[in-house]
């Protein structure tokens, strides 16, 4: 699949290479920016962005599996992540994820065409535990029982993580 | 009640804005800034007595003048990769109170001489990201950024750089390296940050709700800040209190509050009417108070001192030592406060804290690599019920081979609330070894 960058793309590169102290530094920028575009980081992804940032595939790629937001196969439209760190597991967390997995008939870490399922660490709204996040939305004291109802609402209303924060 | 200081609009939409920021007096301190010489400012932060709201406490002051007065490339770095578990107030302070943050980043990258500012804002926080990003836009605008801050000659670009997942990136020097689009592997100190740091420039890294104080400090004075606070530690702090209460939330308090007025008056109790069996004090890197510490003052010295808390032991008898003679208690930390009920199963709890450590190992030493995984399959063993006799010697044995042999302090991470829990609730680690049903044939 080889992959180029929008036009808007290019700009949006361009205009941080500029503000950047150095070229490769605008590599988190720029995967973020090829996820958004591509989907996921497949190898033609990764060398676009080598290409463009001038840094070898080797270093990219290195780069690319050190953080866990940046996929390496393809995700779902909504990416639900789960906590069951300590404060959302004294809280039952653990129960409101194997509700999810029951409900999207998904293990987490699988994906459907609608659901990614990820069991998340801590995504500081510990007071507001068991938290449940997706995209720019955040589902607060969320119980078993509301599973079902969260599900439908994003069936209905998806939240793409790139564009619900442009 | 005390009056809170950089939460009291939390929950008011308009302060969210430029114009509903600027009618509460917004921007006003970074006004005033500009008509001050930058040592001046640098000094009434040391006397406000800040520290550090990161997890260290660090004065914050005295961190600013690690910083030459002569240096021209200063970069400003505001560490918002909040993730420790148990901790949740800077992503509030951003959703809230995005402007109150910038206006402290201004001000400190003016006192700094630095024409650079990044905020690092933790890749999974999408909704603050969007915020953070329409109230840089706004004051953009508003002539607060850019190349003349307000018609002067000071000049200040400000970078919001998103992570992409990794808690380790908190940590000050893998932020550092994430920022120049490295693995976030964490760098040997020394160099510090304020002599080699990002793009190998002076680099002062502060944490979200330590930069949010410094408009306050400015526009009140550094004395006032003092006063709030005890004798080495100024202003007021934030606690994120969660698990077994009536009322978890994000609360300001003053630092002379005792965790025990802090459950049962602020958090109205522990609840279903439980006893306390547990409190972790300041994110799940600290070790855990018991029921009968509690009458503590939530302070950075008091923590780390007082004779009420029981030094964290690695065998029965011997106190963990910290070097220089100081016995690891606790800390103060991040803040984030988690109590746990009479209910709860401790073991199950410490073996989930070691999983995050494990998982978020960036694996660089050997130690903290290994080590982990090592604790984490005693630990998972002991929580399920099928540890083996020994097994509770053999964690201690592992956790004090990891603390203080590290590049970076998530193996002491790790480490230490594993000695902590074994040195507080022993039995109930035993307990899961010995009520085991025993095979009889
Ligand atoms: C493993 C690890 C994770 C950390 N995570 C954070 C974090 O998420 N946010 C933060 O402000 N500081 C974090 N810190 C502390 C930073 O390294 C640094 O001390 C802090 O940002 C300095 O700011 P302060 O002086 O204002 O506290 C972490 C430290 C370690 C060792
Ligand atoms: S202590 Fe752990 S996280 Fe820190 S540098 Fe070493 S391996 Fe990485
Ligand atoms: S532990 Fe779940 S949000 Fe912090």
């Amino acid at each position: 699949m080889p992959s180029t960058f929008s036009r808007s793309s290019i700009d949006e590169l361009n205009h941080l290479i500029d503000r950047y102290p150095t070229k490769q530094a605008v590599l988190l920028p720029a995967l973020h920016l090829a996820q958004k575009e591509f989907g996921y980081l497949h190898h033609d992804a990764l060398k676009a962005v080598a290409a463009f940032l001038d840094l070898s595939i080797d270093h990219v790629n290195g780069v690319a599996t050190f953080y866990s937001m940046l996929r390496q196969k393809p995700s779902g439209t909504n990416v639900l992540r789960v906590c069951t760190n300590i404060s959302c597991m004294l809280r039952g967390a653990y129960d409101v994820l194997r509700s999810f997995e029951s409900e999207l008939k998904l293990s987490p870490g699988e994906s459907n065409d609608m659901f990614t399922l990820v069991e998340e660490e801590c995504i500081a709204a510990c007071s507001n535990a068991p938290a449940v996040l997706c995209g720019t939305s955040y589902f607060y004291n969320v119980t078993p029982d509301q599973v079902v109802s969260i599900v439908n609402d994003l069936r209905d209303n998806p939240q793409p993580e790139y564009e619900a924060m442009s | 009640m005390t009056t809170p200081i950089i939460t009291a609009h939390l929950g008011n939409p308009d302060a969210r804005t430029m114009t509903g920021y600027q009618a509460l007096g917004g921007y006003q301190s970074l006004r005033k800034a500009l008509k001050m010489q930058r040592k001046d400012i640098v000094a009434e932060v040391k006397t406000s007595n800040l520290r550090g709201r990161g997890g260290a406490g660090f004065p914050t002051g005295i961190k600013w003048g690690f910083i030459s007065p002569d240096a021209t490339d200063v970069v400003l770095v505001c560490n918002a990769d909040e993730s420790e578990p148990g901790t949740c107030k800077d992503r509030e302070l951003i959703y809230w109170m995005p402007h109150q943050l910038i206006e402290g980043c201004l001000i400190t990258a003016y006192a700094l001489k630095a024409e650079k500012v990044f905020i690092y804002i933790r890749g999974e926080m999408m909704r603050e990201y969007k915020v953070l990003m329409q109230a840089v836009q706004e004051a953009t605008q508003a002539g607060f950024i850019g190349d003349n801050v307000l018609g002067s000659d000071t000049k200040i670009d400000l970078i919001v750089h998103r992570g992409a997942g990794a808690y380790i990136c908190g940590e000050e020097t893998a932020l550092l390296n994430s920022i120049e689009g490295r693995r976030g592997e964490p760098r040997i100190k020394p160099p510090f940050p304020a002599v080699v740091g990002v793009f190998q420039k002076p680099t002062v890294v502060n944490n979200t709700e330590t930069l949010s104080n410094i408009p306050h400090i400015i526009e009140h004075g550094g004395q006032w800040f003092a006063d709030l606070g005890t004798e080495r530690s100024g202003g007021l702090r934030i606690v994120c209190v969660s698990g077994h209460v009536n009322k978890p939330g994000i609360y300001e308090i003053p630092m002379t509050m005792t965790f025990r007025e802090l459950i049962e008056d602020t958090c109205d109790g522990v609840w279903k009417n439980n006893q306390i069996k547990a409190v972790i004090p300041g994110g799940s890197s600290m070790p855990p108070l018991d029921v009968s510490e509690l009458d503590v003052p939530i302070e950075f010295d008091a923590l780390m001192s007082d004779e009420r808390i029981k030094p964290v032991e690695v065998k029965p008898g011997v106190p963990f030592d910290l070097g220089g003679g100081r016995k690891l208690r606790t800390m103060a930390g991040s803040g984030g406060i988690v109590v746990m009920d009479h209910t709860t199963d401790v073991v199950s709890v410490c073996s989930r804290i070691i999983d995050f450590y494990h998982h978020e190992s960036c694996g660089q030493c050997t130690p903290c690599r290994e080590g982990t995984g090592w604790l984490s399959k005693v630990g998972k063993r002991l929580a399920r019920g099928e540890g083996k006799p020994g097994d509770v010697d053999l964690l201690s044995t592992i956790a004090q081979g990891i603390a203080g042999n590290t590049i970076c302090a998530l193996g002491d991470a790790a480490a230490w609330p594993v000695l902590g829990f074994i040195t507080k609730f022993r039995e109930d680690f035993e307990n899961k070894i010995n009520n085991q049903p025993k095979r009889v044939s």
